[in-house]
């Protein structure tokens, strides 16, 4: 279980359910480690200015990650946290490793 | 009347005396803090804390996310008082307390414009947000230094990391790279040899900065390789980091040594790039203050990893926004008290 102030999806059933329920959607895959935290941190502040996107993380440890870590978009990637972003139900984006804010904000203006 | 600040609201009461009219200052503006603190790592966080106990009106504003290098760091084993712990829960703590004492944080801001020499300090942000106080504390802290090689930024997540705890196991059983010849470069490199079959450090000088200890512990690990005098050109490969380029800095010999991943170690630069020419710095950007840590600008402090000293830690950086808090404190209460006898006329 992850804390962070974001909600957890914790099953791949929630996952699919979420993105196929929402136009926009922001999944960050990741630990409570150096890497993932500045990530969650810019997720919780633009949960609260950008209502059209919905923002969850998922525990990079839970068997049922292995529906991000094994997708082809993931392919790869060789450092947490596995961030996706998912657009009318298919995956429109992902990155490995940290962010910053301002990377994010470009990958939602241009890939959501 | 006098009012050097300018930007207060006063409000005028004419009390009968014989002699003398007074103006007495009310509370500020809502948008004049009495302290901004720039940065909210250990230093600034622990500005605040302190601030706003001592019921200073406090905004922090922080560029990156809130805890700075504090979250970077796994386990925090020495901290005085608390047992075993993550960076992450430290600056969690920290953070909830100075929001309890009444600190305003703001992190993820983009401050484009500063101005700091009049009695009312400014920040401008990029979205045209203005914040305003009468004190400022400087407590940017440092980032981990990049190569600034080519590569680099296409290999991030890809084989370069910054962090061997949180991907060293990508790279079980693959051949790595370690730059850097200090604590943490040798002591990630020995937790590396857990995932991979050989780890190279290479380091550019024929002498490490690292304690004894670290140094005896990774020369005689049997997986760890050492390339000294030695410096990394680029980074090479298709969609991930296959090898890099090393140049030998004494023979010039310039060679391809294979690597599936690359982690870097090689220290911190202060987060002074916006600010190093309002305050006075030293040649390594280092934010120079006098021993109240109050910068070469009247009511400005410094704090931090981002100031002239030697040693960097949690517990130095708490010493120094501790300081700084207290400094702030009693300028603002000495103009305060100047501002209300200036008035009297």
């Amino acid at each position: 279980m992850l804390q962070t102030g974001l909600k957890e999806i914790e099953t791949a059933q929630e996952l699919k359910k979420i993105i196929e329920e929402n136009e926009n959607v922001m999944v960050c895959c990741g630990r409570m480690g150096p890497m993932c935290i500045p990530v969650y941190e810019a997720m919780e502040e633009l949960e609260e200015e950008r209502e059209d996107v919905k923002f969850y993380t998922m525990a990079f440890d839970s068997p049922e990650a292995s529906v991000i870590t094994n997708d082809p978009a993931c392919n790869g990637f060789m450092g947490l946290p596995f961030t996706m972003y998912y657009k009318n139900g298919k995956v429109a984006h992902a990155t490995s490793s940290i962010q910053s804010m301002q990377q994010i904000k470009q990958v939602l203006d241009n890939k959501l | 009347m006098i009012h050097k600040g300018g930007n207060i609201r006063l409000l005028l009461q004419t009390f009968p005396s014989s002699s003398s009219l007074i103006f007495k200052i009310i509370k500020p503006m809502d948008d004049i803090f009495d302290v901004m603190i720039l940065g909210a790592g250990a230093a600034g966080l622990t500005a605040g804390i302190y601030t706003s106990r001592a019921k200073l009106s406090t905004l922090i504003l922080n560029e990156g996310p809130v805890g700075g290098q504090m979250v970077l760091t796994n386990e925090v084993a020495n901290y005085p008082g608390v047992e075993t712990t993550s960076g992450y829960q430290v600056a969690n703590i920290m953070k909830k307390q100075a929001k309890e004492f009444g600190s305003r944080i703001k992190s993820n801001v983009k401050i484009i414009e500063y101005q700091l020499e009049s009695e009312i300090k400014k920040v401008i942000l990029d979205d045209g947000r203005t914040f305003q106080a009468y004190s400022v504390i400087l407590a940017p802290g440092g980032k981990p230094r990049a190569l600034n090689i080519p590569g680099e930024d296409t290999f991030r997540g890809s084989g370069i990391s910054y962090c061997a705890t949180c991907d060293g196991e990508f790279f079980t059983n693959k051949e790595i790279v370690v730059v850097g010849g200090g604590n943490s470069a040798l002591e990630e490199a020995v937790s590396l040899t857990k995932y991979a079959t050989k780890v190279t450090l290479v380091h550019q000088f024929d002498h490490f900065q690292a304690f004894e200890h670290a140094i005896v512990e990774a020369q005689s690990n049997p997986k760890i390789r050492f390339i000294m005098e030695s410096s990394l050109l680029s980074f090479n490969g298709k969609n991930n980091l296959e090898s890099v380029t090393i140049k030998n800095n004494k023979s010039g010999e310039i060679f391809n040594y294979p690597a599936h991943g690359a982690f870097i170690f090689i220290g911190y630069l202060p987060n002074t790039q916006s600010i190093k020419d309002l305050v006075k710095t030293n040649d390594r950007n280092e934010i120079i203050t006098n021993e109240d840590l109050q910068t070469s600008i009247t009511g400005v402090f410094a704090a931090g990893d981002s100031i002239v000293k030697k040693y960097r830690q949690i517990t130095t950086a708490v010493s120094d926004g501790t300081i700084a808090a207290l400094g702030a404190a009693e300028y603002i209460t000495k103009i305060k008290k100047e501002d209300k006898q200036e008035v009297v006329v």
